[in-house]
């Protein structure tokens, strides 16, 4: 090889030089963001599986305690997560495209959204609180051959929904990373990375719910 | 650089799906079905969140080895919750001390 034939790419100041051009820079990050998403399936599926094991063991206790959980805000909160995931897709098609203003506006939209469910949320803990359904010494049940077994269900309510919210605020954080570097003119059509990563975190996060919601607020609805 | 623009309609259509399966799923949850209401419910669900990973994660421009990746972490998902149950399941079938 005497290297006569190599062509020197296009300095772009984003692209790493251990990569060969920025498809390749891009797809890499890709491929490293679904890996870590891929821990984070592993992660909530630990608790999703406890919830299996405890149902199934208890199926009357669990089914039971779906009377005392808000059936209309937490349909409310799926819909608002829906419309979170529509303005994040959106945002990173603005951002393929170049758009800066658009971007903005998306992620501002999308950042207002996660505020709106985490704000539900908390409207959901208050309520928990004030029926004594926090588990622990203050715990109270109005069925009293369920009190235990009703408690490992709100135990896991709390787990659940707590570390989703947790990482709610995660990307509520990202989110706003997001929007200052956009107004500092970081992004272009060429290099958006950042934007597409934290787009598929945001999604992920979408989907834990979409699998909490049938589980913890529909089962024994009707 | 991945360079798939989608059309803004192509979005909006799966959000209007998802609305309309959240409502399915909620009303559908208010009939009795007996145990077949946690089938449609998980069924529900997994439609759903298929949706989003196929069109807004874009795993329908992704690569072969992110969809592989993908694949995979559905499997070991999979793995894990199938040898847990096959345990808590299959316990008191045969004689012996009875785990309570």
């Amino acid at each position: 090889m005497d290297g006569t034939d190599v062509t020197i790419p296009e300095h772009i100041p984003e692209l790493k030089h251990h990569f060969d051009d920025t498809a390749q820079q891009y797809e890499s990050s890709t491929l490293g963001m679904w890996v870590f998403l891929l821990t984070e399936i592993m992660f909530f599926g630990g608790m999703f599986g406890s919830y299996t094991v405890y149902r199934n063991m208890y199926p009357e206790a669990f089914a039971s305690t779906s009377r005392f959980m808000n059936v209309t805000l937490g349909a409310t909160n799926t819909a608002v997560l829906i419309c979170s995931s529509l303005t994040m897709a959106l945002a990173v098609r603005a951002a393929r495209l170049g758009a800066k203003k658009k971007l903005i506006l998306f992620l501002v939209f999308t950042l207002i959204l996660g505020i709106v469910f985490l704000s539900i949320k908390y409207v959901e803990y208050h309520e928990k609180w004030v029926d004594h359904h926090i588990p622990g010494p203050g715990f109270h049940y109005d069925l009293p051959q369920y009190y235990h077994q009703a408690q490992i269900l709100f135990f896991l309510y709390f787990a659940m929904t707590g570390m989703h919210a947790l990482h709610m605020i995660v990307g509520a954080g990202l989110l706003t990373t997001l929007i200052v570097m956009a107004a500092r003119n970081r992004f272009n059509a060429e290099w958006n990375t950042p934007v597409d990563m934290i787009g598929l975190y945001w999604h992920f996060v979408d989907i834990v719910w979409i699998f909490l919601f049938p589980l913890l607020y529909l089962i024994g609805n009707h | 650089m991945s360079s798939q623009i989608t059309p803004v309609k192509n979005y909006v259509l799966v959000f209007l799906a998802l609305i309309a399966l959240t409502i399915a799923t909620t009303l559908i949850s208010r009939v009795e079905l007996g145990e077949y209401n946690f089938v449609v419910a998980l069924t529900i669900a997994v439609i759903k969140a298929s949706l989003v990973v196929w069109f807004f994660m874009h795993v329908n421009h992704s690569s072969s080895l992110t969809r592989l990746f993908v694949v995979a972490g559905l499997f070991w998902l999979a793995i894990m919750l199938v040898f847990v149950m096959s345990d808590y399941v299959s316990r008191g079938w045969l004689p012996g001390p009875r785990w309570r």
